[in-house]
């Protein structure tokens, strides 16, 4: 496969076309919205807490196949697990895109994650793929209204 | 990319009695595209309307002065001084000629276009503007000829309005004339639009804007690399534009005013050089240019600068623009026939500039693929939110033109645009 069918695999191009857990959640679940001010890209996280449980996740917003593909993707790998465990998601995920796959949390990744490890390989887009995760952070830390400015 | 694939001399070349321009000869000018090349990867390079790529003789001259002339400028009583000295005044007077100021000392040296509109907000406009007056910018401005004059009305008071544009991205003139009432102080229009490629009626709005009692300022960053300048002829009161979108280096741009105005602002920065006499109980100022000059300037860019400026020269701005012209012909009809294309900005008066979005593709992603094959294209807002939000657009991918463009060039992007479309879209 080439760089660039890695980057685009089949599973990223399915989330981009039909994202799943698209939408708000009402209160009392928390929001976090993730802006890109160097490209314009955004996306509003919602999350319930329930208990040490992250009950439901969604989002939506406008942005390219990446950041799309990796919203929806979160949400599906985050939902009704605990916290603690989301948490150690997160972390890894960041440790993905930045290059550093071989960490315990990087490894210890769902493979519908891993699919996102190529996006080290294209710096410009590492913001794409982890701006919905700085979202994500921000509404589990339950000081809202967050808003995550990532870039330049 | 060593051949071209359309004659050279396709639509718009020569039909003005103009020399075609050479661009496999220009293209030989810019080490960049050999260095690439070289590695197996040619580069394709549309995205000159950020920044244009270097010609040898401004890097050459660039090193050549650091390396062998090097010195502070009105400083040193010493020979190696005085000749820098000279080098920097000749930029200044090449500049002077190359935008048809009426004098040298009209050329104020800045960082950039940026820096040339924040001193006429600051320095102008602090001095100028009270409570209710208005400054007139249009709807497809970048941020740079929106923001200063936002940061200078809030500290005056005043307001910033913007002219509306059609769907065809074209200032409504109409529009305009509406919003030129006598509150307006200040009419801040773009030459040639980044994000759109149009081509402003600067004559026009600056004829109007005189006879309603407003000063005009003109941000040429992309049409002085593209259209012959003459800011006599335009009628404007300020014009500001940036070498590194002329072949020379980033750090040093150009402000021209009209003498009698830039007289009777007050400086906007103190420092060095900018005085006639320092007491601590008070200064005055020295004359122009270097009123608005506190510190010591990028000397080396400008003189980078001039040797950009004669290189542009040697070429000719209008063969540059009739290439350009020939270029952007070829592009706008092979792009738009790419399926799931449309195009953003189908102006009357267009120039270098293609900005276009792909259904179901967004502009990052087009981006990516293109990047695989070494076309270098720009996807954003273009620093032009309000114009994306005018279009209803949260982004475009733009290609821009440039001297060192081929027609193979957009025969590249175009079989990069269907293979991102088969890519993502498929």
């Amino acid at each position: 496969m080439s760089a660039l069918d890695e980057l685009y695999q089949s599973v990223i191009l399915d989330h981009n076309r039909n994202p799943r857990n698209w939408g708000r959640l009402p209160a009392p679940a928390r929001q976090a919205d993730g802006y890109n001010p160097l490209c314009g890209d955004q996306v509003a996280v919602y999350v319930l807490v329930d208990g040490d449980t992250v009950r439901e996740v969604t989002f939506e917003g406008q942005g390219c196949a990446i950041s799309k593909a990796s919203a929806s993707l979160m949400t599906t790998a985050v939902k009704g697990r605990p916290r603690a465990e989301v948490e150690r998601l997160v972390g890894g995920f960041h440790d993905l895109v930045t290059g550093k796959g071989a960490t315990e949390g990087a490894r210890a990744l769902p493979s519908s994650l891993r699919v996102f490890a190529n996006v080290a390989q294209f710096p410009t887009r590492v913001k794409c793929a982890s701006l919905a995760w700085h979202a994500l952070r921000a509404a589990l830390d339950d000081k809202p209204p967050a808003v995550v400015q990532l870039g330049s | 990319m060593t051949a071209v694939s359309t004659p050279q001399g396709a639509p718009g070349a020569g039909t003005r009695g103009v020399p075609a321009l050479d661009a496999i000869r220009v293209r030989a000018d810019f080490p960049i595209f050999a260095h690439h090349e070289a590695r197996g990867r040619p580069l394709v390079y549309l995205d000159s309307g950020a920044t244009t790529q270097k010609p040898r003789a401004v890097i050459d001259r660039m090193a050549r002065f650091y390396a062998e002339e090097y010195a502070n400028i009105h400083r040193g009583v010493y020979a190696l001084s005085a000749e820098a000295t000279a080098r920097h005044d000749e930029a200044r007077a090449r500049v002077a000629r190359f935008l048809g100021a009426a004098a040298p000392h009209e050329v104020i040296f800045t960082r950039g276009t940026t820096e040339g509109i924040n001193l006429v907000a600051q320095a102008w406009g602090h001095a100028t503007l009270h409570p209710g007056d208005e400054i007139l910018v249009t709807g497809m401005e970048h941020h740079s000829n929106i923001v200063p004059w936002q940061l200078v009305a809030a500290q005056r008071g005043a307001v910033v309005r913007a002219a509306p544009i059609t769907e065809a991205g074209e200032l409504d003139l109409d529009g305009f004339r509406r919003l030129l009432t006598e509150r307006v102080r200040m009419v801040a229009v773009v030459h040639l639009s980044n994000a759109l490629g149009t081509i402003n009626p600067v004559r026009e709005i600056a004829d109007l804007a005189h006879a309603a009692g407003a000063l005009v300022l003109v941000d040429g960053a992309q049409s002085a690399a593209h259209l012959p300048v003459d800011v006599q002829a335009l009628g404007c009161d300020f014009f500001a534009c940036s070498g590194h979108k002329l072949f020379g280096p980033t750090g040093i741009g150009v402000l021209w005013g009209r003498e009698a105005l830039l007289d009777r602002m007050p400086p906007w920065q103190g420092g060095g050089d900018m005085i006639a006499s320092v007491a601590v109980e008070g200064s005055t100022w020295a004359p122009l240019p270097a009123k608005f000059e506190a510190g010591t300037p990028h000397i080396a860019g400008a003189i980078g600068l001039d040797a950009a400026l004669a290189y542009v020269e040697s070429l000719g701005l209008a063969a540059v623009a009739a290439h350009e012209e020939a270029l952007l012909a070829h592009a706008t009809a092979a792009v738009a026939a790419v399926p799931g294309v449309r195009l953003v900005g189908t102006a009357r008066h267009k120039a270098s500039v293609l900005a276009f979005v792909m259904d179901g593709v967004h502009p990052h992603d087009l981006g990516t693929v293109l990047d695989a094959d070494g076309i270098c294209i720009r996807a954003g807002h273009h620093c032009a939110q309000p114009l994306m939000r005018r279009l209803g657009l949260a982004a475009t991918a733009r290609a821009s033109f440039s001297v060192y463009n081929t027609h193979d060039d957009i025969e590249a992007l175009v079989r990069g645009l269907r293979r991102a479309r088969e890519l993502l879209a498929g």
